[in-house]
């Protein structure tokens, strides 16, 4: 009999955050003794993302682990337990950690939002996992508890747009003394 | 500065990563802004996500760069931007490590987590935590004692969780906050009440009565959240798992209540927790087993593979109780998640009957290759227990194992493939040559050196005994000519093996063996010169020692024995018989097919049981001079469980002498025990030489004392003896508390449970993989012959355990597993008795109202036919 596991509160081992390619735009490891290095990381990662990316299956077994992803777009969702962990507790916090960035970024789940508002983001899973631990399941309260204004993207982009007309207007001017000067 | 990335970014496109090209030194130099006054949030902010985005992505921080940053960050408390604030917690977390004098900011993150402001107290603790050790932990545990009951959950949760990450650093001070997490678990708030839960697990899980009481209350009061339920079945089972509790125990009847409980999520831990239980009888797993079965059909795919996962558990030990699922099974097996489709089939063909197995065969081959190396060893091993359950069936599954042998695949996969093809042909005689024609023809394009030296092995010992062994060499002699030096050795002495059996092959045999003699490795050349002339003898004896059956010292023994002997320069020639026996491996256990979890770390060589207690004895300075350890026993307790004192005796063969280690522990907190020894009184002519007592015994330190005795040397035959055993020493009264002893104490004594010496402890197993040649080689000149009735056992089955247990020898030739429906049986058992005798025991057993056996003893010694023919009546 393999013997029931000490009852802990331990429940994530990992969560990451992979765009398209595979590479990682987020990770956070709560096991020290898994993969405790970067390479050892990333190789699992690329592994895992190998494995999953074709099909949406919601759930696979890799490298004696339990995992849970999901996809948007051009990003993928994982969380990591262990062979023994509840799998629908792994579900809830990938559901969690999905809604709450859905519901922050304004359902725009993707790579370039996501990175736009990555400080929002990292914040969001501090409040969602803590050391492995799940902190908070719901949604609602974790974009409450984050309290984060999304960096407007037309905001954005109109402060770009004068800079740049700036940059043009400074380069006329640059221009048109020179062709004074010339002439 | 964010508008200088944004515009990169809209060169290369929108998909790109605006922080692809972050430099280290760029980023830490823009750091410089965070001494600006007035501080810029926004840029800062941006700044401070760069530096975390960089740590994460495994950029390497200096200490000095580090340190440096996390000083000019600590400015940033003087903004009140929220966001910025809560990033700068982050950076603290992150820069924890790496960052020397981070305990700088426990002014300002106390400051946050008592302030007026709720965002910030439930992050600033988890920070605060992150940074404090324990002599500053005391400095804040005010604040954490309101703090865990707070009325805001976030900032209860925070409190709660924190300290169980410091109860592994400082259990001591968290201890004192059981009474406030005790009043936290009564909170409205489902988190709170799963983390005061958890953390009160945490502090009282060494007191069992504890947590029972902890489990009533909460079990009555009806928590709300989830979490917490699924934290308490873990509990509950934990608790049962210890108790050895009944199935009619409360706790058992709380689990099964769960099964109705409104969440999937705490419905799957019952049901998993009741399946997993040991002892399930198929009536108490019917309700778990049948809330799986209505998972199967959920339109989660997560929910669908919890559920056939713990189903393909249960189909392990009760495949009946499953049987009842087939038909939802049967829907999974075409799944769109090949994980789901995997287990729905290997269930399947432990539940279903032999005429689906075809099917279901078809079915997953039609997919295994998109399926990852973990399925692919699930399903290798539900093949191996089909083939188990159903022998007729092998040739499909050898057909079946062939092929998924030729795919690709990894070592662990491969190997389990291999596994499984040996257990075949060891179960099935007729499969023989046909999975050994599989396997050359693997091992003509295999890169696993392991795997091809464990074929090579195998078909050295089986390969001369099948009719046509000559159609082998070929294969075995092509890896000599192809492969690396590991397999080439392998492959001659798997060469040998069929010189040494096949008279008419030896000439070839020989032809070959002197073209090994020219190989370019030294151990290839060794091994073929040594098997070349031991062949040359035409010995039969010969053979049967050095070709058939190796030599079964422990090769720890071997190098220190030898080492110790080019230390002492001496005439006499280096005897084989001082060096320790190696211990024989307990025929492995079939491992549980249970959790797909294959372990990554790869198998170390450790140092045999034995070696280490060689080591052990050999530093105690009374027990010099005795020679080679030469078997040492399992554990014997010799108290009750839970009684004051917990005694058990590790019993050490010398070859005249014998050393009891006494392992104590002992179990009172306010007893301090000194000068612990074991005084024995031998009932036969043994002789107590010496006791060694243990100094000191402390609460809960186990500790060792050792008592030596001499074996009758005049009375070669008084192998067996009982010793009444009496534990004696000082104890002396202490405070629980601090573990303080009082000035002088009393001595005492207590009574143990008597100690048996047995035949089994002077005989050491010994695998003989030729037991026939082994047989021939000792002769018959000391061969005794007796027959017994043994009246009380009913079955060949019992009668074979008892034998082996009794005599404590090595069953050989797969003997130990009498066939079914057979009436008779033999039993090949092969050991070496004290002294370094070899002894070899052939019993046959025949089945009529009793079990009649007679029992053929072979040794080198005469005595020792004796004294075993002695013992077995």
């Amino acid at each position: 009999m393999d013997g029931f596991a000490e009852p802990s509160l331990y429940t994530v081992k990992a969560v990451f955050i992979l765009d398209n390619d595979g590479n990682r735009l987020l990770s956070k490891y709560y096991d020290p003794e898994l993969y405790p290095s970067m390479k050892e990381q990333k190789n699992f990662e690329m592994n895992v993302f190998n494995k999953t990316h074709k099909a949406d299956n919601e759930i696979s077994f890799l490298e004696g682990m339990t995992i849970v992803y999901k996809s948007s777009i051009d990003l993928f969702f994982y969380v990591a337990g262990s062979a023994q962990e509840n799998e629908l507790m792994l579900m809830a916090v990938l559901n969690c950690l999905f809604e709450s960035l859905s519901q922050m970024l304004r359902k725009n789940v993707e790579k370039r939002t996501l990175l736009d508002n990555m400080d929002g983001v990292f914040l969001v899973v501090d409040e969602i996992i803590d050391g492995g631990v799940i902190l908070e399941s719901d949604p609602q309260q974790v974009i409450e508890k984050v309290n984060y204004r999304v960096r407007d993207c037309t905001e954005e982009q109109i402060s770009l747009c004068n800079e740049l007309t700036k940059i043009q207007i400074d380069n006329t001017v640059k221009l048109s003394s020179k062709f004074y000067l010339k002439i | 500065m964010i508008k200088k990335f944004d515009k990169k970014d809209e060169e290369s496109g929108s998909g790109s990563n605006p922080f692809q090209h972050l430099e280290k030194s760029a980023v830490l130099q823009e750091a410089r802004i965070f001494n600006e006054t007035p501080i810029n949030p926004r840029r800062c902010l941006h700044i401070l996500t760069k530096i975390i985005y960089l740590l994460n992505q495994g950029e390497h921080f200096g200490t000095t760069e580090a340190t440096e940053a996390f000083f000019a960050m600590t400015r940033l408390f003087q903004s009140n931007d929220q966001t910025l604030r809560r990033m700068c917690y982050l950076t603290i977390k992150e820069m924890a490590n790496i960052s020397e004098d981070v305990i700088i900011v426990t002014s300002s993150l106390t400051k946050d987590m008592t302030g007026k402001e709720d965002v910030y107290r439930g992050p600033a603790i988890r920070a605060l935590c992150r940074i404090t050790d324990t002599t500053m932990l005391q400095a804040i545990e005010r604040y954490m004692k309101q703090a865990i009951v707070d009325k805001v959950p976030s900032v209860s949760s925070s409190a709660l969780v924190s300290s169980l990450h410091m109860v592994k650093m400082s259990f001591d001070v968290v201890k004192r906050w059981v009474n406030e997490a005790q009043e936290a678990a009564s909170s409205d708030n489902i988190m709170v009440q799963y983390h005061a839960l958890g953390l009160l697990y945490h502090l009282r899980k060494n007191d069992r009565l504890a947590v029972t009481k902890m489990l009533n209350k909460f079990t009555k009061s009806g928590l709300k959240s989830p979490f917490a339920y699924c934290m308490m079945i873990r509990i509950a089972s934990k608790l049962l798992e210890e108790t050895e509790g009944g199935h009619d125990s409360p706790l058992f009847d709380f689990i099964e209540s769960c099964l109705r409980n409104k969440h999937e999520m705490v419905v799957y831990e019952a049901a998993s927790a009741i399946v997993h239980m040991p002892n399930c009888t198929a009536r108490e797993l019917a309700p778990a087993v049948s809330v799986l079965q209505l998972f199967c059909s959920s339109p989660k795919a997560a929910l669908r593979y919890a559920a056939v996962r713990t189903l393909n558990k249960v189909a392990m030990k009760h495949p009946s109780a499953v049987t009842a699922c087939n038909l939802d099974l049967e829907n999974l097996i075409t799944d769109s998640n090949r994980s789901i489709a995997t287990l729905a089939i290997t269930t399947l063909l432990k539940t279903g009957s032999e005429s689906s197995v075809d099917r279901l065969m078809k079915q997953i081959s039609s997919f295994v290759s998109e399926i990852s190396d973990e399925f692919k060893v699930v399903v290798v091993q539900a093949i191996s227990a089909l083939c188990q359950k159903y022998p007729r069936k092998h040739s499909v599954m050898m057909n079946f194992l062939s092929n998924m042998l030729r795919d690709d695949g990894g070592f662990e996969y491969k190997r389990a493939i291999v596994d499984c093809i040996i257990s075949i042909i060891e179960e099935n005689p007729e499969s023989k040559e046909t999975g050994l024609a599989h396997l050359c023809e693997f091992i003509e394009d295999c890169e696993h050196t392991v795997l091809a030296t464990k074929i090579l092995h195998l078909l050295g010992k089986e390969g001369p005994r099948t009719p046509t062994p000559s159609k082998y060499i070929r294969f075995i002699f092509n890896r000599v000519v192809l492969e690396s030096e590991a397999v080439r050795a392998a492959a001659v002495s798997a060469l040998a093996k069929f010189g040494a059996q096949n008279d008419d092959l030896l000439p070839s045999v020989l032809v070959l063996m002197k073209r090994c003699m020219m190989d370019s490795d030294d151990e290839v050349r060794d091994r073929a010169t040594f098997y070349m002339n031991v062949l040359q003898q035409k010995q039969k004896a010969l053979n049967a020692a050095y070709i058939f059956n190796g030599l079964s010292v422990s090769v720890p023994g071997l190098e220190k024995s030898l080492h110790q002997y080019t230390l002492e320069p001496s005439e006499k020639p280096f005897d084989m018989k001082t060096v320790p026996l190696a211990t024989a491996p307990i025929t492995e256990q079939k491992t549980e097919i249970a959790p797909v979890a294959t372990s990554k770390l790869p198998e170390k060589l450790a140092p045999s049981r034995q070696d280490i207690y060689q080591e052990q004895l050999a530093a105690i300075p009374e027990f010099k001079g005795l020679g080679p350890l030469f078997k040492s026993s399992e554990p014997v307790q010799l108290t009750e469980a839970e009684t004051e004192y917990v005694v058990r005796c590790i019993k050490h063969t010398f070859a005249n002498h014998m050393i009891f280690q006494f392992d104590c522990t002992n179990t009172l907190n306010d007893q301090l025990l000194q000068r612990v020894l074991v005084q024995m009184e031998p009932s036969e002519a043994y002789e107590v030489l010496n006791y060694v007592p243990a100094p000191s015994l402390p609460y809960s330190q186990p500790s060792s004392c050792y008592s030596l005795v001499r074996l009758p040397e005049d009375d070669p035959t008084a192998v067996s003896c009982t010793f009444s055993c009496t534990m004696k020493y000082l104890v002396r009264d202490c405070d629980p508390n601090t573990g303080e002893p009082d000035d002088d104490g009393y001595d005492d004594e207590y009574v143990l449970e008597d100690l048996e010496v047995t035949v089994a402890d002077h005989i050491q197993k010994v695998l003989k993989p030729n037991f026939g040649a082994a047989w021939d080689e000792i002769g018959d000149d000391n061969e005794k012959e007796e027959t017994f009735a043994l009246a009380t056992v009913r079955t060949l089955d019992e009668a074979v355990n008892n034998i082996i247990s009794f005599l404590g020898m090595q069953p050989c030739e797969r003997s130990d597993k009498v066939p079914e429906n057979k009436n008779s049986h033999v039993l090949f058992l092969a050991g070496v008795f004290r002294g370094g005798h070899d002894v070899l025991v052939r019993a046959r057993l025949a089945l009529a109202d009793g079990v009649t056996m007679q029992v053929t003893v072979r040794s080198t010694d005469e005595n020792v036919v004796d004294v075993i023919l002695a013992s077995v009546g």
